[in-house]
């Protein structure tokens, strides 16, 4: 046993493949409202430019600190005056809080995804050969474990703090934590799957390592990866978030949820919705991927379940 | 027994060397010269090649690495390019809030989630159990310092129960101590207590179906003895392993739910240091926090022989 246990990938998960797996996903009710969620989330965050029309980086020194319902008019180069609504209120810098909420929906979904991506290939990959080739593997899980020794947020600080910040670097911060979970996985599934029969006798006739890896290890990660990589999903956007609020993240000028967040701590006493809008979109769109994770390892990894 | 021990001690030193190391390479291995990104952006070259020679950076990767743990390891960790003190004194003045803060946090979410997570398994897919499975997704999703604000909002703000923010020593009295730490405490338990409860709950399940669980029954003890001396007894190991991975998100927690308290503990001095990009002290705490952590989780393995006497070894 290694020093640090690692909570959700003990069990060597081998999934089995039940026709119409793809089919329960919709009668359970985790999935299908998760989805949904999930779905208008990055609906709103596609859609920004329509949803407001308004520039989310525009500073209005006269709106400053406006309360919701707030209502600004203007003239437009015609003379006209347009009335527009501040349904969330504006910032210390006169920026509209709804508008960068919108668009702060598009950072999040692409720090999610591209993290959750990022993690598992390289996790994926990094724990097919460490499983399978066993030289490789003693080395690869020390490291591992050094690794998930450094509590997430510590490690994703120090990495973002050391190159820079950009959303490039947040990406790659936010990713290396989680790919040592990936690994473990991954691995767990290998020496599981290694000792199959059908994998003993695709060795035996000489198959190469690589088209075991492909043909018969590879298919088995999917379904637990599919879960893990939601999970992931839902953490990277809280750990961006964090990153954000912190001032370690994304620059601040960037509508992300966590910077909108940051913006207004100093004045939360007095002006608390510039936290409590972009924080509720936050809990609402990581609570979504959350349910939908859940949902998707009760249909397809029903042995994981019951770990957790 | 003892030989157990001293394996199971031998066997951390690697994780421990690995942290050290990874911790070490991260300033290393930033992209261009450390020297230059600490001396910051008007720095002369004189001032660099200073620093350079002051950290030692003009030796060998390996030398280095060997007198900065070994200095370390005698509580020397330099001193801090911002604060204009030794790393180590530092660490001390900071270290009181966030002991206190983590300490207080464990107990309250240990006192909430095992009773809920027992309650749970007890009453397994009755409306007990959907409200605890409920209240875990969403303590699961919503961020720390989310939490941190809205119980500010409400109970500082609206009803003006707790202080807003800030932190007192316990040596200035212990109820003022206690009462400005409470509200942070419940921010932080938060997440531990939706990990918590779901762990027992499932522990739990898994011992009340056995034999002895039943026979206990049988013999006519009323439900809440043996739900605490048969089927809680039984199921503390697992509960007590999640406590310590749940150290990892805690020591996460604390970092965040101290810059929203304005509490000046190490996760503050953390977020301070990275942001005044001084590095001697982000490599020392997080040397710190994963030692820490490792030690922790080391010593509940140790444990596992107390909690369950059928654990020999």
């Amino acid at each position: 046993m290694s020093a640090v246990p690692s909570m959700i990938v003990e069990a060597p998960a081998v999934t089995a493949r039940k026709p119409g797996a793809w089919l329960r996903l919709l009668h359970n009710p985790s999935v299908l409202i998760g989805a949904l969620l999930f779905a208008l989330i990055a609906l709103m965050g596609i859609a920004a430019p329509l949803l407001s029309s308004i520039d989310p980086g525009a500073i209005n020194p006269s709106n400053r600190n406006k309360t919701p319902g707030y209502e600004t008019s203007e003239r437009d180069d015609e003379g006209r005056k347009i009335t527009r609504k501040a349904i969330m209120g504006t910032d210390s810098l006169g920026r509209d809080i709804y508008t960068r909420v919108v668009y702060g929906a598009r950072v999040s979904l692409i720090v999610g995804i591209t993290v959750s991506v990022l993690s598992v290939v390289a996790g994926l990959a990094i724990g097919l050969f460490a499983g399978y080739f066993r030289w490789l593997d003693g080395v690869v899980m020390r490291v591992m474990d050094g690794l998930m020794a450094i509590p997430a947020i510590l490690l994703a600080i120090a990495l973002v703090s050391l190159s820079g910040a950009s959303m490039m670097t947040v990406i790659v911060a936010v990713a290396i934590p989680e790919i040592p979970r990936v690994v473990r996985l991954v691995r767990a599934i290998v020496l599981s799957i290694r000792e199959e029969p059908y994998v003993e006798a695709a060795i035996s006739v000489g198959t190469p390592a690589v088209k075991v890896l492909w043909r018969h290890v590879l298919p088995n990660t999917i379904a637990p990866l599919i879960v893990q990589a939601t999970f992931i999903c839902g953490s990277a956007i809280l750990l961006e978030a964090i990153l954000s609020f912190l001032g370690v993240g994304i620059p601040p000028e960037t509508p992300t949820w966590g910077n909108i967040m940051a913006e207004g701590r100093s004045l939360f006493q007095v002006y608390p919705h510039n936290i409590l809008y972009p924080g509720a979109f936050l809990t609402l769109t990581v609570l979504a991927i959350n349910m939908l994770g859940d949902g998707l390892r009760d249909t397809l990894d029903p042995r994981m379940s019951k770990r957790l | 027994m003892w030989n157990y021990i001293g394996r199971r001690i031998l066997a951390t030193l690697p994780v421990l060397l690995i942290v050290a190391v990874l911790v070490f390479l991260m300033l290393r291995l930033t992209p261009g010269d450390p020297a230059a990104v600490i001396a910051g952006d008007a720095a002369t070259s004189q001032d660099v090649a200073e620093i350079r020679a002051k950290l030692g950076l003009d030796r060998p990767v390996v030398t280095q690495f060997f007198i900065w743990i070994g200095r370390g390891l005698q509580g020397d960790f330099g001193e801090s390019f911002f604060y204009k003190k030794t790393v180590a004194s530092l660490i001390a003045d900071r270290i009181e809030p966030t002991l206190a803060l983590a300490t207080l946090t464990i107990i309250l979410a240990t006192l909430i989630a095992v009773p809920l997570g027992t309650l749970a398994a007890y009453r397994q897919g009755s409306w007990i159990d959907r409200i605890v499975m409920g209240i875990s997704v969403i303590g699961f999703s919503v961020p720390v310092f989310v939490i941190g604000y809205v119980l500010i909002y409400v109970f500082a703000l609206q009803l003006g129960w707790f202080p807003v923010q800030g932190y007192q020593r316990l040596a200035d009295g212990f109820g003022g101590f206690l009462h400005r730490l409470i509200l942070p405490s419940i921010t932080l338990a938060m997440v531990y207590v939706a990990l918590l409860a779901r762990m027992t709950r499932t522990s739990v399940l898994e011992v009340l179906n056995e034999d002895y669980v039943r026979t206990a029954r049988a013999k006519g003890l009323p439900n809440l003895k043996v739900l605490v001396f048969h089927a809680l007894r039984n199921a503390a190991v697992p509960i007590v392993t999640v406590i310590g991975i749940g150290i990892a998100v805690l020591i996460g927690g604390v970092v965040v739910t101290e810059s929203v308290y304005n509490i000046p503990g190490l996760g503050r001095l953390t977020v301070d240091a990275v942001l005044a990009r001084d590095y001697p002290t982000v490599q020392a705490v997080i040397l710190l926090f994963s030692f820490a952590y490792v030690v922790i989780n080391l010593a509940i393995d140790l444990m596992y022989t107390v909690l369950d006497p059928r654990i020999r070894y």
